[in-house]
């Protein structure tokens, strides 16, 4: 049974539609990337998911069980800004999901529970590549640490599933490659479901199991509000063999399919 | 060299900072001398032996009528109600504005009232206070507390407001509630804001409180200006004027050290 499924799901603001008709079923394990133009709902369809966003119509269930319209600790997110806490240290923000849940009331650890969560902070931080920065606030970080944070805070609350909203889009080309091997270990070391919005292209194909392109069947010149986006290519990509080569054909692949994608940054 | 780019160095810095304040007092003693070569009985511009002379005279030795150290008397008491009225608005701040800012419904039912009465100029409001509580010090520690608290929790709640959505969203996957997101997320990062609310509401606060007391009171720094301007005391207005910038100066210093020594994470590079 597919870990995520979206039945018949619908996006509207008033008037206009952003995702119509998104049926989807994601597998325990796969690393979805959703590429597609600006403003064809790719955000839109990740805040669903996420919670932070009511779809208008459809259903989503995680696990058979249908998902409340909230965010929970089930799914993780990273965003591309703003995802960690500049007024904590970098164990801090690690700290943080694990303090949560153990106490509600005053959001802290004490004592040997805190000595314990300390521990498995820094194995995360540690496994992210961030153990000798523990005591830096975000603030002193570059870029690529502060989403390696990220991701280190979201990976301790062993999430069902793992959102990347454009996670490396502001990054350096070379830090963004450090990025994507970091990703890519955590993601078969923690046998993890990712779905990934991104504007990059090769990103996508070298990273993804699958890739699911956003955008416009239909368009109705008078009323571009009319009608929203939807799945028009969802590719399987046969990762584990192809490997070696993906990094390589990702640019040929896209062109093959004809799709069409932007590149300039919407958030 | 371009002006919009010259940085003093640190030593520099200090002295033109220095240079306007020794230009304005030595230009006061060259009036000061010139009005006394015309009438040695001169009472607008002091001398500096004979303000010294009269703040000899409050400092160091009882008021006969009342067996008070009236310098040290008012300072006791204006420092008390200023210290009463700023810490009540800074706890009501920081509990009304950390709930209008982080709670959307609360903000949508309260942000109006709060600023309707930051629109209100609180000294209006005095008559009704002195109605209310009466001529004591509760009146005078509720237009402090009337005049600045409603500034400081828009501040706050507008800066808890503007946390990047990203913030909440993130703690809300993290596992917390709503109370842990105001607890572990708004309240750390409104800290570092409501000092400096609090720094800029001082100077409003002095004004309210020199305003009370030179209405309703029997001691006080401003009690004791409106006072001696009877008799033409500038020996002593002056240096009570001076001594009220000095603890104004000090107490800034003091929150502006002490938000970056306990939040330095708000203050860039500096930790």
């Amino acid at each position: 049974m597919a870990l995520l499924s979206l039945k018949n799901l619908w996006v509207e603001y008033g008037e206009k539609v952003v995702l119509e008709r998104i049926s989807l079923d994601i597998a325990e394990g796969s690393f979805v990337s959703i590429i597609g133009p600006s403003g064809a709902g790719k955000s839109s369809l990740l805040r669903v998911v996420l919670g932070q966003e009511k779809p208008t119509r459809g259903t989503i269930t995680l696990d058979g069980a249908p998902l409340p319209a909230e965010c929970g600790p089930d799914r993780g997110v990273v965003f591309q800004r703003y995802s960690v806490f500049p007024h904590l240290t970098v164990l801090g923000n690690t700290l943080l999901g694990l303090e949560f849940s153990a106490s509600p009331f005053t959001a802290r650890l004490f004592g040997g529970a805190r000595r314990a969560a300390v521990a498995e902070a820094e194995a995360m931080l540690e496994s992210v590549g961030l153990a000798d920065s523990r005591h830096l606030y975000p603030a002193q970080m570059s870029g690529g640490m502060q989403q390696r944070l990220a991701i280190a805070q979201a990976l301790i609350k062993r999430p069902r599933i793992l959102l990347l909203d454009e996670p490396f889009g502001a990054l350096d080309p070379g830090i963004r490659k450090d990025m994507h091997a970091l990703i890519t270990r955590l993601w078969r070391e923690h046998g993890l479901t990712i779905i990934m919005v991104t504007h990059d292209i090769k990103e996508a194909f070298s990273l993804g199991t699958r890739v699911l392109t956003l955008d416009k069947r239909r368009h109705d010149p008078h009323a571009p509000q009319r009608y929203g986006a939807a799945v028009i290519y969802d590719l399987e990509l046969t990762r584990k063999a192809q490997q070696v080569h993906a990094d390589a054909g990702a640019d040929e692949q896209a062109e093959a399919i004809g799709i069409t994608i932007d590149t300039v940054g919407n958030n | 060299m371009r002006w919009v780019t010259a940085q003093p160095g640190r030593g520099r810095a200090i002295l033109l900072g220095a240079l306007p304040l020794v230009v304005l007092a030595f230009a006061y003693i060259v009036a000061a001398a010139a009005r006394h070569s015309d009438n040695v009985a001169d009472k607008i511009l002091p001398l500096p032996g004979a303000m010294a002379a009269a703040m000899a005279a409050l400092i160091f030795e009882a008021d006969p009528l009342s067996g008070q150290y009236l310098f040290w008397a008012d300072t006791l008491a204006s420092l008390t109600r200023l210290g009463l009225g700023l810490g009540i608005a800074t706890a009501s701040t920081l509990l009304v504005g950390l709930v209008v800012g982080s709670l959307p419904p609360v903000r949508a039912t309260l942000g109006p009232l709060v600023t309707a009465i930051a629109v209100i100029p609180p000294i209006a409001l005095l008559p009704i206070l002195f109605i209310v509580f009466g001529l004591g010090e509760t009146a005078k520690v509720a237009l402090i507390v009337i005049g600045v608290a409603p500034f400081m929790i828009r501040d706050v709640a507008g800066h808890i407001a503007a946390l990047p959505r990203e913030q909440v969203i993130k703690a809300l996957t993290l596992g917390a509630n709503s109370w842990g997101v105001m607890l572990r997320v708004a309240l750390p990062q409104a800290m570092p804001r409501l000092i400096e609310a609090l720094r800029l509401s001082l100077g409003p606060a002095w004004v309210f409180l020199i305003s009370a007391e030179a209405i309703a009171a029997d001691v006080g720094l401003g009690y004791r200006i409106f006072l001696v301007r009877r008799y033409l005391a500038m020996d002593v207005i002056l240096p009570y004027v001076a001594w009220i910038a000095i603890l104004a100066v000090v107490m800034d210093f003091v929150l502006s050290r002490g938000s970056r020594r306990l939040f330095g994470w708000a203050h860039g590079a500096a930790h």
